[in-house]
């Protein structure tokens, strides 16, 4: 991420000990009456990131991947087909699809599920949604309770903070997988029977709450440690000297300098849920059928892998494009946010 | 005499250590600590690293709680005033800090930087907040269409004055100074310290100046207190401290600022060892483990801060030295660091 047209001179916007000699050179000639207008941290962020062209390109792959999995039912429509069709007629006798490349048609654009002969395409731009909508609503969850756990142990320090790092130990402590694989079906047996199918929502309801009950550490203890060591800081005391309270420490003192790390660290969680979502197809407890899936469609193909390598290359091409654009986006971000923690 | 605006009496303060859970002795970063400070007034606190000058002046501003003592400010006692009771005074208490780099929130306009204290405590001066703050920043020399920049873009000598004008939003009395100079270059020091000696002058504030910078303090203090370990050596009247020092700690730090018409140490008294650990401080006289007039008494009986002469200068030794030295503090100071060096 070298890129050329990045300027060395950038300086942290955060970082108080270096004189931005951007912003001397960059802001127009004070002449005449011009009022002068400082640029915030936040700006100059953005203008990193706008320059560097792999944050570009992982950006627009993602605004991509979002319009299509929002425009979901959009495919449906034009297509006049639902994801759930199967499309018998197209399967040989031994259930794998006619023609080449898995089936590949004017119809059917990325061909048939062998077997149940669905439309790949359309799996694939539902199961897109599902595993967007999983990733993404945990993150969120994770970042509210680790940014609310953090600032109150790092705020309240004591006894409540030791009470959360001991939390914070234990829950790293738990294998997550074998916890998930214990709790998702007993959670499930809990409130449905066997008889009976639970909604597919519950099922997703139930993987984004494991999600956020283990993920929110990370951001805990990244937020507690900013926190702790931004409290000591004289602008926090020169507030304090001034009479504001709590909340005016917290939410226009502090908040304001540790939203950047906790953005990052959500942009970087998004990709490692998608796949930890799609893993959990492989033991069984991820998203159930009907709901479309990334994870399941990958974990149905690898039967077909010999005989219909096409059934297992989209759904892996595109969780694989979609982790890559998020972690190289997470990166660029962290960079504009952060210039000095670059190599 | 006036009435004294801020009245310290036995102002104490120990930092805990523990072990786990168990105390295990506590640091005695100040150790009953007597003066006054007048309206409009001066007092220069100096005293090396460690000798609890910082820790004195957040007590003051009520950042750090006193273990013992009082404070007393414009005739109430502050000492355990709670933050409801407070408010009234901070407008009249303000803080400067040490570093400018760290005490303007990087997040944050000047604007919002200087006005934080009038919006903190509900103020809408006439003529609305923007107004007020521009000619905050117009009086502490600042551009006032400035107010939209970040404190990135300022040098360190403009942070410090911004630090300045949000410490002077509300109007205050008095100001403790924590080291305002030390991080700025020196060229800079000169100009940050008379733009508060022209805010002195033209608000009628009073000052607690903490130092390391001898020549600094002779420059701006009308009265100057020489702290040790925790403790008050010798306060007096700028002219007799520098001229007239009676605690050999006073002098030895005096004759550490160089004289630029002598070359070499000349009668520059070099103290031997460290400063000892403010956990376990030495019986009688803190200052003993160094002086080179210590006697058996100094180790059996603490030295009381008393006149020696009738005077306003109280010095706490039982040997005070006499006579007068006669220097210049030339262009550079010696700071208090130097002298155990």
């Amino acid at each position: 991420m070298s890129d050329m047209s990045h300027p060395p001179s950038l300086t942290a916007p955060g970082d108080p000990a270096a004189p931005d000699l951007a912003v001397e050179t960059e802001s127009p000639p004070v002449g005449g009456r011009r009022e002068i207008v400082g640029r915030s941290p936040n700006q100059l962020a953005w203008l990193r990131l706008k320059r560097d062209r792999t944050a570009r390109t992982s950006a627009l792959t993602l605004v991509v991947a979002a319009l299509v999995a929002l425009c979901a039912p959009l495919f449906g429509w034009l297509t006049g087909m639902d994801p759930t069709d199967k499309f018998v007629d197209r399967l040989n006798d031994f259930g794998m699809p006619i023609g080449y490349a898995g089936g590949i048609s004017s119809e059917h654009w990325l061909g048939l599920e062998p077997g149940s002969g669905r439309d790949i395409m359309l799996q694939l731009v539902y199961g897109l949604r599902t595993s967007l909508f999983i990733a993404l609503a945990s993150a969120l969850l994770a970042s509210v309770i680790g940014v609310a756990v953090g600032v109150i142990a790092g705020w309240a320090r004591g006894w409540l903070d030791s009470v959360v790092n001991w939390l914070v130990d234990l829950t790293l402590a738990f294998p997550f997988l074998i916890f998930a694989l214990a709790v998702i079906p007993i959670l499930q047996d809990r409130f449905y029977t066997e008889r009976e199918a639970p909604p597919p929502a519950f099922r997703v309801a139930l993987i984004i709450a494991t999600f956020g009950l283990f993920s929110w550490t990370y951001t805990a203890r990244l937020v507690r440690g900013q926190v702790i060591s931004l409290r000591e800081r004289e602008f926090v005391e020169a507030a304090r000297a001034a009479g504001a309270g709590t909340g005016h420490i917290l939410f226009r003192q502090l908040l304001p300098n540790i939203w950047a790390p906790i953005l990052v660290t959500v942009s970087l969680n998004v990709p490692q849920f998608i796949a930890i979502e799609a893993a959990l197809a492989f033991v069984n407890i991820g998203v159930t059928e009907p709901t479309p899936d990334l994870g399941r469609m990958i974990y149905n193909s690898i039967g077909y892998v010999a005989s219909d390598p096409w059934y297992t290359l989209f759904p892996g091409l595109t969780i694989f494009l979609l982790v890559l654009a998020f972690n190289l986006f997470g990166d660029a971000l962290r960079d504009s946010l952060d210039p000095r923690s670059t190599r | 005499m006036t009435e004294p605006l801020l009245k310290v009496r036995g102002l104490t303060k120990h930092f805990p250590v523990r072990d786990g859970f168990r105390a295990r002795g506590a640091v005695r970063a100040v150790d009953g600590l007597d003066f006054d400070v007048r309206p409009g007034e001066t007092l220069g606190l100096v005293g090396e690293s460690g000798c609890g000058k910082t820790t004195t002046g957040r007590m003051l501003v009520r950042l750090l709680d006193a273990t013992s003592g009082s404070i007393e400010f414009d005739g109430r006692d502050i000492t355990h005033a709670r933050r409801a009771q407070l408010r009234p005074l901070r407008q009249d208490l303000q803080i400067i800090f040490q570093d400018p780099y760290a005490s303007l929130n990087p997040r944050h306009t000047v604007g919002r930087i200087v006005a934080m204290p009038l919006q903190v405590n509900g103020i809408n001066p006439p003529g609305g907040i923007k107004k007020r703050v521009q000619e905050l920043l117009e009086l502490v020399g600042l551009n006032p269409e400035h107010y939209n920049r970040y404190p990135h873009e300022f040098s360190g000598g403009q942070r410090q004055r911004i630090g300045i004008a949000r410490a002077l939003a509300l109007r205050p009395k008095l100001i403790v100074a924590d080291e305002p100079v030390s991080a700025l270059d020196v060229s800079i020091q000169a100009q940050v310290i008379n733009l508060l000696r022209d805010l002195q002058r033209d608000l009628d504030l009073a000052f607690v100046f903490i130092a390391h910078d001898l020549a600094v303090v002779r420059h701006f203090c009308h009265r100057v207190a020489v702290m040790y370990l925790g403790k008050i050596v010798e306060i007096g009247d700028r002219d007799d401290i520098y001229q007239r020092p009676q605690h050999p700690y006073t002098r030895a730090l005096l004759s550490a600022i160089p004289d630029v018409t002598t070359l070499g140490p000349a009668g520059r008294i070099r103290l031997a060892g460290d400063v000892p650990t403010p956990l376990n401080p030495p019986s009688g006289c803190r200052f003993r483990t160094r002086c080179w007039k210590a006697q058996d008494r100094c180790a059996t009986e603490e030295p009381p801060l008393i006149t020696r002469d009738g005077g306003g200068q109280l010095t706490a030794c039982h040997f005070p030295e006499t006579g007068t030295i006669s220097q210049d503090s030339g262009p550079v100071g010696a700071t208090a660091e130097e002298v155990s060096k």
